[in-house]
């Protein structure tokens, strides 16, 4: 919380005017009960017509003043709450992009988007209202015990007695609801957690005859819930009797007291009124003021969690000078490579060496969850290793200064993403300089020269949110373009052919081995078809590297190659090994 | 005009229904709504006491004491039974709507259960859930309440207007007469802030679109270091929203402040009438607190009215798709026989089917699979694999022709006895939020755990389960297992229970083929013996069936073995050439 309150510092002056003229609303609020008894004391009393509509010009300049400050007051707090929340907003976004891939596993991208979305708009709610409200109910409370001592000491010690005793009741129910919602919304969760899992899971559930179960299991904790829920409802409906009983009981003693004064003189009919109308302001103010409390206290539970996210440290450190490659040294070179994710129990990569030269093209294979990607993401250092060394160029990955690395590297990811925008604007993501010229050649290698020549603009089409005006074979393409304006000296293809149909996967690759003989390649793929041109693979099984070398090698001596290529080619199995799978 | 009258009727109608589904809690509401009333004319009357009792406190030594004390002891009473009032009210407006809200999602939970598939693979998952959810809640909360709430508004209303009445004519008229203008006020605010709330949505959306797009990607951003770039592009939208909601927020934050103005000048007003008419012996002091107080309080049930009704009308379209669901037609009533026992011998004759009336799919489909034998379907995408799958199950029922079991037609047998003869394996892996043992035991919930063991060594799991931290009953997350996990757990869950036929559709798609290789061990020995249908995208899982149905656009098009198949040259051999067509490329 105090992290995001040095957000509204900037708007110091809003954040001292909106309460400073909500206060001086309340004032003419509380000054009201004391023109309306000079009406009655001097007015009625001596029948003097004059003093009654001066009163009643005072009253309305009073209602005239009131708004006129409200007015102000709003202004000032829809200024800091609305400016907080916008620089809070961009602060959240700027730290998000600092974050490193390790943070943006661990938080999850959902979490972050909440985080932005709702959970802020939420703060800035809180905060609007905490300027305009939460200093004028204590105020007008007070306000009003205030003015009845002025008006007569011992009225008003019921004041002093009525108000701290209807504070324990208001707060005390409140505080003890609080928790007990909590509680229910968790039923409320696993009833909803429960229907959805009986949508998706319809088959299963039909398949194996499991409707009555379901039933049963719905209906107990649908029976739970109701009984939670009622057990609050039982402690929240005391609120309104026992305030109500209590300020009238309050107001009791106040008359009573009052015309034992007047009858001696002490106090006027006209004080009396005054007190009376101070007591009704009070009981108004007090419900209010615990409606605000709990409206504040889910801001509050959203402003912590957001001030979770500001407190997670991009968890690499980079170097301040330049670090300038060796040309050559091999573009890649892994030595003895451990990594586990953070939170993840074991290692996903096991000691894992290998050089990749310049211009090579390096395959890396194995099954889903075997760490292929995990090996890739460690070249551009988006993790830190464990253990071991990832050297490009001859010089460690944690050598090179932030975004010095990046440069080198072009990345095609598995899932193929666009951006809104046009189609050059997204070729010149990695490259904001790239020409035409260089924009066509990159997407002539991607074989994607008829996906941009059959869009209405070519190079200006504009490509819709997530690309979804392109099949997933064109965003590939047009991804794998992307990476190649760069002009990087490394290239990974995470698994990038999946949605290609076999010829133009063919043409890629060939494309890829006719380019001149500077670019490191890696390929990642489940396919053996995909790598089996590599002028070297990896084969990875569960972290492991089961297996280095050529198509043929591999095929010869290791297993795990064995297994993945017959089992994507049963018919190519030797006959021995046929006979032996049927 | 028509059309404000058709949803006048259908408002009626679900009203009705409302009405019906509380039937039994019918007195509890009756008594709901007299409370309500009863309270507030109480409460209503307490200020004209006050009122007496300040009469009676006229000046020094002019206080009539015994006749405050005999008011005050009234009032006393009254706000003794107000308030005990009040709290029954609460709990039984509690009771009614929790109640309420429980039998229609317990209604709304059978009715899921029986629907047919057509309907639930017509809704989105989400949408059901929030008419369970959602709009219940919404429902009860907006519907029962807002009734007592009403009720108890418009009794407030009248009897302030008979209680001021009482006291002064003249200046009740000039109540009456000045209110509207704070409505007035309120209107004039409400529409212009509404331009400016239209263009904080719109800018609020784009931004969360943008937020969606470069968050819900951040990966690809830092991979080309564009974070700068993209920081740009978002401050740029916020900005503009900055500008928007600033007005939005302010413009809407106006109405309040108006409108008590406006009920300052009215108390002023009445303050002012009031004085003159004590001077001229019309009203007493205590008379005029009285009118002060209600006018004060008189915009009050004004705006919960307003304010009722918005929620009233949002409570009747909730409980219009409430009422949609738990009144959606189910599946026919079937008749009480059931499948007697056989080997497992399945006859499709003259079948045809189609989702969409309209559109032709499965038609004149005819095809025999004997007992123990494996049948593969293959083809393209949306050829009618799965539908046939459905068929078989009866999650759809045919529209022509039949399908025997064991020379039994299944639309005359029962769904559960013709269902508990197969097993299914999906490709979507569904298991449920619960331990390992409540998964696997699914299909057999009384099954002892040396049978659940024995099953999960037959389905090749026991070697991952024994090795998760607490076994069996180990709770099972979203991402705890992999899909070849959760895969295997599925079929344990079918080893269970020995059904003589099986189903698998695509059950191994998304897992690498190598797993597959693995797991398809387990599903040999899952159909050993059995009559088994497999659907596969992937041709190498199919070699050794005995019967391959090629499939294209709901037609058996080519039928036979592997081998025969391929001999024929035709579609089969050219889906087959396609997915090893990498081959040769290399």
């Amino acid at each position: 919380m105090k992290k995001l309150l040095t957000f509204l510092t900037k708007y110091r002056r809003e954040s001292i005017l909106a309460p400073a003229f909500k206060l001086s609303e309340a004032l003419m609020d509380l000054l009201v009960p004391l023109v309306v008894a000079a009406i009655i004391n001097q007015g009625i009393a001596n029948g003097d017509t004059g003093v009654i509509l001066r009163c009643f010009l005072i009253l309305i300049l009073l209602a005239v003043l009131g708004m006129g400050f409200s007015f102000t007051a709003q202004w000032f707090a829809a200024r800091a709450s609305v400016g907080m929340a916008t620089d809070l907003r961009q602060a959240l976004f700027e730290h998000i992009q600092r974050l490193t891939y390790s943070e943006l596993d661990s938080l999850g991208t959902d979490t972050l988007i909440t985080r932005m979305t709702s959970d802020l708009n939420q703060v800035q709610n809180g905060v609007n209202l905490a300027l305009r409200l939460v200093l004028r109910s204590p105020f007008i409370v007070f306000g009003a015990m205030i003015m009845a001592f002025t008006i007569d000491l011992q009225c008003a010690l019921i004041f002093a007695v009525a108000i701290p005793v209807l504070a324990v009741i208001v707060f005390g129910i409140m505080l003890a609801c609080i928790p007990l919602y909590a509680k229910a919304q968790a039923g409320l969760d696993r009833l909803l957690g429960l229907t959805r899992e009986n949508l998706t899971g319809v088959r299963v559930i039909r398949a194996f005859c499991g409707e009555q179960k379901e039933i049963d299991e719905f209906d107990r904790r649908n029976a739970a819930l109701t009984k939670m829920n009622e057990f609050v409802g039982r402690l929240s409906a005391l609120m309104n009797p026992l305030t109500y009983l209590l300020i009238n009981v309050a107001t009791i003693f106040l008359i009573r007291q009052g015309a034992l004064r007047v009858h001696l003189g002490a106090l006027q009919q006209g004080n009396v009124v005054a007190l009376y109308n101070y007591m009704a302001q009070i009981i108004v103010e007090l419900i209010k003021l615990a409606s605000l409390v709990i409206t504040l206290n889910k801001s509050l539970a959203c402003a912590n969690r957001i001030e979770k996210i500001f407190d997670v440290q991009p968890s690499l450190q980079y170097a301040e000078k330049t670090a300038n490659g060796s040309m050559d040294a091999p573009a890649v070179a892994v030595d003895g490579v451990c990594f586990t994710y953070t939170g993840g129990g074991a290692e996903a990569l096991q000691d894992i060496s290998f050089t990749a030269g310049r211009g090579e093209t390096i395959g890396v294979i194995g099954g889903t969850g075997c760490g292929k990607t995990t090996l890739v993401n460690l070249i551009p250092r988006f993790y830190d290793v464990n253990a071991g060394t990832v050297q490009v160029d001859g010089v460690d990955v944690r050598k090179y200064p932030e975004g010095a690395l990046i440069q080198k590297i072009g990345i095609v990811p598995q899932k193929a993403v666009l951006f809104e925008g046009t189609i050059r604007e997204n070729m010149q993501w990695g490259n904001p300089q790239a020409t035409d010229d260089e924009i066509w050649k990159a997407i002539d290698f991607a074989q994607a020269r008829e996906v941009v020549e059959g869009k209405q603009g070519g190079l200006d089409a504009v490509i819709e949110q997530g690309g979804r005006n392109l099949s997933g074979g064109q965003r590939q393409r047009l991804c794998i373009a992307r990476a190649l304006v760069k002009t990087p000296e490394i290239l990974i293809l995470d698994d990038s052919a999946s949605a290609l149909d076999f010829a133009t996967d063919l043409r890629l690759r060939q494309a890829i081995r006719s380019l001149d003989g500077q670019m490191t390649v890696f390929i990642v793929s489940q396919r053996t078809a995909s790598v089996r041109t590599a002028d070297r693979i990896l084969v990875l099984d569960n972290g492991h590297l089961a297996g280095v070398g050529t198509h043929d090698a591999l095929l010869r001596e290791c297993p795990v190659y064995q297994e993945i290529y017959y089992s994507q080619y049963p018919d190519e199995r030797p006959e021995t090994g046929k006979e032996a799978a049927k | 005009m028509n059309s404000g009258k058709k949803v006048q009727a259908n408002s009626t109608e679900t009203l009705k229904k409302v009405l019906a589904v509380i039937g039994r809690y019918r007195l509890l509401l009756f008594f709901s709504v007299v409370l309500a009333a009863v309270a507030a004319v109480m409460q209503l009357y307490v200020p004209i006491l006050f009122g007496d009792a300040i009469d009676l406190v006229a000046g020094k030594d002019a206080v009539d004491f015994a006749g405050i004390g005999r008011i005050l002891i009234w009032i006393l009473a009254l706000i003794l039974a107000a308030s005990g009032m009040t709290f029954i009210m609460n709990l039984i407006n509690n009771r009614l709507t929790y109640r309420t809200v429980q039998d229609i999602r317990a209604k709304a939970i059978r009715r899921i259960q029986v629907l047919p598939l057509s309907y639930l693979d017509a809704h989105s998952t989400g949408d059901i859930v929030q008419r369970v959810i959602a709009d219940t809640d919404q429902l009860a909360d907006g519907l029962l309440l807002g009734f007592s709430q009403l009720f108890s508004g418009v009794v407030t209303i009248l009897f302030t207007l008979g209680f001021m009445l009482s006291k002064s004519v003249e200046i009740t008229l000039l109540v009456l007469v000045l209110t509207p203008v704070s409505f007035l006020v309120a209107r004039f605010i409400a529409t212009r802030s509404y331009t400016m709330f239209k263009k904080q949505t719109d800018t609020r959306g784009k931004q969360t679109a943008l937020i969606n797009e470069i968050i819900g990607n951040e990966k690809v951003v830092k991979a080309f270091g564009c974070e700068e770039r993209v920081s740009g592009r978002f401050s740029k939208i916020n900005e503009e929203l900055r500008k928007y909601s600033q007005s939005a927020v302010f413009f809407s934050s106006l109405t309040n402040p108006s409108t008590r103005a406006v009920n300052n000048v009215i108390y002023a007003v009445v303050a002012l009438s009031g004085a003159h008419r004590i001077l001229s012996g019309a009203l007493s002091v205590g008379g005029l607190t009285v009118l002060l107080s209600y006018a004060n309080q008189y915009m009050k049930p004004f705006n919960d009215i307003s304010s009722v009704i918005t929620e009233l009308q949002n409570a009747l379209a909730c409980a219009a798709r409430v009422f949609e669901l738990i009144e959606a037609v189910p599946e026919p009533r079937e008749t009480d026989h059931v499948l007697t026992a056989g080997e497992g011998c399945v006859d499709i004759r003259d079948v045809s089917f189609s989702y969409d009336k309209s559109k032709q799919l499965i038609e004149h489909f005819s095809f025999t699979a004997n007992a123990g034998t494996k049948t593969a379907i293959v083809g393209p995408t949306g050829c009618g694999k799965t539908t046939l799958i459905n068929l078989l199950m009866r999650f759809y029922d045919v529209d022509r022709g039949e399908i025997c079991v064991d020379s039994q037609n299944i639309a005359g047998i029962t769904r559960h006895s013709l269902r508990r003869k197969y097993g299914m394996v999906l490709q979507e892996t569904w298991l449920r939020e619960g331990t390992v043992r409540e998964n696997v035991a699914f299909g057999k919930p009384d099954a002892t755990d040396e049978e659940i063991i024995q099953a999960c060594k037959d389905a090749h799991s026991w070697s991952f389960i024994r090795r998760m931290p607490e076994g069996l009953d180990t709770v099972i997350r979203d991402d705890s297992l992999s899909q070849g996990q959760k895969q295997l757990l599925c079929i344990t869950r079918i080893m269970l229970c020995h059904p003589p036929m099986l189903i698998l559709d695509e059950a191994t798609s998304s897992i690498d083929t190598r797993t597959e290789l693995k797991i398809q061990d387990a599903f040999d020995t899952l159909m050993k013996g059995r009559t088994s249908f497999i659907v596969a995208h992937r041709l190498s899982t199919i070699h050794n069936a005995d019967n391959i149905l090629v499939m294209q656009n709901g037609r058996v098009i080519e039928q036979g073995n592997h081998d025969s198949l391929m001999a024929q040259n035709g579609f089969y051999t050219s889906l087959y050439n396609a997915q090893f067509a990498g081959l040769e490329a290399g």
